[in-house]
């Protein structure tokens, strides 16, 4: 389809062309689309204003000195009840060093705070770690570790995450040449059963202490890279006491494609692209996150029709993300026909996708500026068509597996998890909302068309994996009801704004996020006002659900691993960026 | 239909009168000891085809039953309605190559599916498919049909251990519990039908139910009780859903026989769906009558035509009907949890076997069964 668009409007070819910026191959189509799709459609809406205004969703990190850093940050989250780290990302500033960038959201209060810390020194950097103060800031720093080597002073468990453990380099930072110093490895890769902890003594010196991750008689069993159940290329260590799990540990990165470091020598339009291929449950989402964080950076206005459009679109991939949730953990809990019952619910809404959008799980829609294309003719018909078939068919996933007696036994009580520990751990989305935690973005922060319409944001207290289905399946009518209240409404105007056929994004830091299939995915641009990101972090939804395993899953039995991980509801490519 | 008629039908579906008289015809031919090796060499013979043929049925049927369940088609490319997908499945199977791998217990490894092959041909031969029409058949016959088929289990803990991995040791240790737990309701189950006949022999069993009704409707209440505990401890006798978490492939991959390939990995397969039929067949000798054809007292009409379907249909059709039923409750349930599935066994159905037995007995010494 879109090189149909490409052959269709010469002049487009023309200005691609014209275009100075060097573009990888893989990535010509989408872009050539991008620049097709902003040159070809009708000025209706005004041009984009001099991207020289930082756009309302910049924020400004406060710099907080390294040494003081860990108490500001117990002040923070005790006193002004920044209860929940978003996100911690790395940044590799050049000259000024290497450093992060803290995301704090209130849940009380609604407050943000955005923190930095810089250490100057590229050679040894050290800064001190906040993961005893959030669960979830363990696996943020750990991820800092593996692109920067930023290693993190008191953190217990120092290894890499994603990247093979004889890695050499840290490909993240500017100066390094990640393919000169990893030659292609023919030998397996064995990972380490112990850790490092880096400690700074009374004198100043930095003391290093090994860790045990597995002792040498724990009976230890591979779940994954390759296994039915982890729904993608995940690998758990699990230590197992009879059929008890004793300690689990994740090993992440086996399909990782290092998504932001290619970000950085993209240019904005060409960035879209990839975010479809991260989450591809959430392809809507991910990418609507993405061209609006760049939309409000550079002060580009998208029209009401494309909003409304874009959250039709995000709640079709919110019910499509939730009917496969159910038949994947019906295929783990062994009820095949059931699986086969949400799978028949969920091809409807690939058809209404595939209509408009030419793709069925790469969907590649959303654009900056509005959208690749207008909705298909036939659409506001099917979606209104799809709406009373779902209500109806929702009913019989209660009889056949929910209400199901053997699917209580194995659910109810099973891998509980407590507010507090989804707070710390950042589970959002309605893993998080299923143990008492009121965190969905479209409520906190509307976006889009969310402000207009009326629905209810689901929230339970069990915790527990059946709290956590029920959630999704009560998510599934309220996205109806979303859907239902502006499909026949949709707005008259342009669904794309003319864009320069080079975006730039004015320097600054931008973060915006949107309520996920899975949770929070929030989009991290640091831009020096060039025409590619200096910096393009994801904070991903899955990541904080599957670092929260080791705490659900421990005292459980094995089987009960698999009941736990189906209804967290991880997608594998969007941990892996 | 006068007497002389349904005599002849009788007799001539009496498979007795046929194999005595090869067995007379042969012994014109050859000595007896030949006669019989070469009787023993056809019949075996006999028994392997048919189990093929039930395997490669029973996948066609469990693939298309399953699908009708799910809202599907099945296999429709491969034959008409995909009559040939089976055979076409069955010829790659054999073409694969057996995987041998380095730290196995080689000979463990490579005896295991033998041994659960044989336990269920064992079985296999026991079942009376029609009168006069079993292979093995004396006065402990049922005792000895539950003996052979425990010999499966051996093999499946073999297969387990001799694997030397981890999701093998921990299926086959799974279904060692279960199988041997669920052995106990089955055993009882059978117990209250023996209490019931008062003997073991099997064709003694069908006949007593070709003369005075199915034991289903003879032993009412607690037959029709021993009927349900048995369809659901034969399930998980079977490892089939929502029993068949040796097997369950969510967190074991396949379980026992994860390290198995080609034709070894067919046998586990073979067996698996073999094991349905047999404990189908079971269900349907001892609860459902076998080869006895369906009788309504007082419509001599309608019983003189049941009369004239052969037996062999009666038996094979029960049966089926039995592994509908199985086939159902599989494609509808999850499955459950190992201590779910113990807690079920010995909390639930034992007990509630031996109390059916206790009431199958009174029924018997009292005198409150219905004879037809």
């Amino acid at each position: 389809m879109e090189e149909n668009k490409e052959k269709q409007i010469p002049e487009a070819a023309a200005e691609k062309a014209a275009a100075p910026a060097p573009k990888p191959a893989a990535e010509q189509p989408a872009a050539a689309a991008a620049a097709a799709a902003a040159a070809a459609k009708p000025a209706v809406a005004k041009p984009a204003p001099k991207p020289e205004v930082p756009g309302e969703n910049e924020i400004k990190p406060r710099l907080v000195e390294l040494d003081k850093l860990h108490d500001e940050m117990q002040r923070l989250r005790d006193e002004e009840k920044m209860d929940f780290l978003e996100l911690i990302t790395g940044v590799d500033w050049g000259e000024e060093g290497l450093g992060c960038v803290y995301n704090l959201w209130s849940t009380e209060t609604g407050r943000r705070e955005y923190v930095k810390a810089v250490c100057p020194d590229r050679e040894e950097p050290f800064i001190p770690t906040v993961s005893d103060l959030w669960t979830i800031a363990d696996i943020y720093e750990r991820e800092v570790f593996d692109f920067f080597g930023v290693k993190f002073l008191g953190h217990k468990d120092m290894r890499r995450v994603f990247l093979r453990e004889d890695w050499v380099g840290y490909p993240l930072r500017k100066d390094d040449k990640p393919e000169e110093q990893n030659p292609l490895k023919m030998e397996n890769e064995c990972l380490s059963d112990t850790t490092l902890q880096y400690d700074r003594a009374e004198d100043g010196s930095i003391q290093v202490k090994e860790n045990v991750v597995f002792a040498k008689d724990d009976y230890m069993v591979n779940i994954g890279p390759q296994h039915p159940s982890t729904h993608g290329v995940l690998h758990f260590r699990v230590a197992l006491e009879g059929e008890r799990i004793k300690k689990m540990d994740p090993k992440l990165g086996y399909i990782h494609r290092g998504i932001e470091k290619l970000n950085e020598s993209y240019t904005y339009p060409q960035t879209l692209a990839l975010t479809d291929r991260m989450d591809y449950l959430g392809a809507m989402q991910s990418r609507h996150a993405l061209c609006m964080t760049i939309e409000k950076a550079a002060n580009i206005e998208v029209s009401d029709r494309v909003q409304v459009v874009r959250t039709i679109m995000d709640e079709l991939q919110r019910i499509d993300s939730h009917i496969l949730f159910f038949s994947c953990l019906c295929q783990d809990m062994g009820a095949t026909t059931a699986f086969l019952y949400g799978f028949r619910d969920r091809e409807k809404v690939l058809d209404i996708f595939e209509e408009t959008c030419g793709g069925r799980l790469i969907l590649n829609y959303n654009m900056i500026g509005g959208l690749a294309a207008d909705i298909h003719p036939n659409f506001q018909k099917r979606v209104s068509e799809f709406i009373p078939y779902m209500r109806k068919n929702i009913r019989e996933y209660y009889d056949i597996f929910i209400n199901n007696v053997i699917a209580r036994n194995r659910l109810i009580g099973v891998g509980k998890l407590s507010l507090e520990q989804v707070v710390s751990g950042g589970c959002t989305g309605p893993s998080g909302r299923a143990s008492g935690w009121h965190n969905d973005v479209r409520k906190r922060q509307p976006y889009a068309a969310y402000g207009k319409v009326d629905f209810k944001e689901i929230v339970r207290t069990e915790g527990d994996s059946y709290a956590r289905l029920l959630c999704r399946m009560d998510e599934i009518e309220e996205s109806l009801n979303i859907i239902e209240q502006l499909i026949d409404n949709i707005p008259e105007g342009a669904f794309q704004t003319k864009t320069k056929p080079i975006i730039k994004v004015p320097a600054g830091k931008y973060y915006s996020c949107v309520e996920g299939s899975r949770g929070e995915f929030g989009v991290y641009l640091e831009s020096t006002g060039d025409k590619s990101p200096y910096r393009l972090h994801y904070r991903s939804t899955g990541l904080p659900l599957v670092w929260i395993m080791d705490t659900a899953c421990r005292g459980e039995l094995i089987a009960d691993m698999m009941a736990i991980n189906g209804t967290l509801d991880y997608v594998v490519p969007d941990i892996d960026r | 239909m006068g007497e002389g008629l349904g005599g002849a039908i009788d007799s001539m579906f009496n498979l007795q009168t046929w194999t005595s008289a090869i067995h007379a015809w042969l012994l014109g031919l050859v000595p007896e000891w030949a006669a019989i090796l070469l009787e023993c060499v056809v019949v075996a013979l006999l028994i392997i085809t048919l189990y093929a043929v039930f395997a490669i049925a029973l996948i066609y049927m469990e693939r298309k039953v399953c699908a009708f369940f799910q809202c599907r088609l099945g296999p429709n490319r491969v034959g008409k309605w995909g009559l040939l997908q089976v055979f076409s499945d069955v010829f790659k199977m054999l073409q694969k190559e057996i995987i041998n791998m380095r730290k196995s217990d080689m000979f463990l490894h490579d005896l295991a599916p033998f041994l659960v092959v044989t336990a269920s041909m064992l079985t296999f031969a026991c079942l009376p498919w029609n009168k006069g029409g079993h292979i093995i058949d004396f006065n402990v016959g049922l005792f000895f049909m539950i003996a052979v088929s425990s010999i499966g289990v051996v093999g499946i803990l073999l297969a387990g251990l001799g694997s030397n991995s981890k999701y093998p040791m921990i299926g086959s240790m799974r279904a060692g519990a279960q199988l041997i737990s669920y052995e106990i309701s089955i055993g009882i189950t059978m117990l209250t039908i023996v209490a019931l006949s008062g003997t073991m022999q099997i064709s003694e069993i069908v006949q007593q139910q070709a003369d005075n009704g199915w034991n289903i409707i003879r032993g009412h209440v607690p037959a029709v009780i021993a009927f349900l505990i048995y369809l659901i401890a034969g399930n998980a006798e079977c490892n089939r859903g929502p029993f068949d978490l040796p097997e369950g492939e969510s967190e074991l991959t396949a379980g026992y026989h994860t390290e198995y390939s080609g034709m070894h990995f067919g046998y586990f397969y073979l067996a698996e769906y073999l094991n349905l039929f047999i404990a189908a067949g079971i269900a349907s000798t001892i609860f459902l009558g076998g080869w006895a054809p369906l009788h309504i007292a007082g419509l001599d009409g309608f019983n003189g035509v049941m009369d004239a379907i052969p037996g062999a249909v009666w038996f094979i059709g029960k049966t089926f009907f039995v592994i509908f039923l199985l086939m159902w409750e599989r494609w509808t349930f999850p499955r459950l949890r190992i201590d779910h599935i113990l807690s079920l066994e010995w909390k639930y159905l034992m007990p509630l076997s031996l109390i059916n037995l206790l009431l199958m007995a009174l029924v018997v010494v009292f005198g409150l069964g219905i004879n037809v």
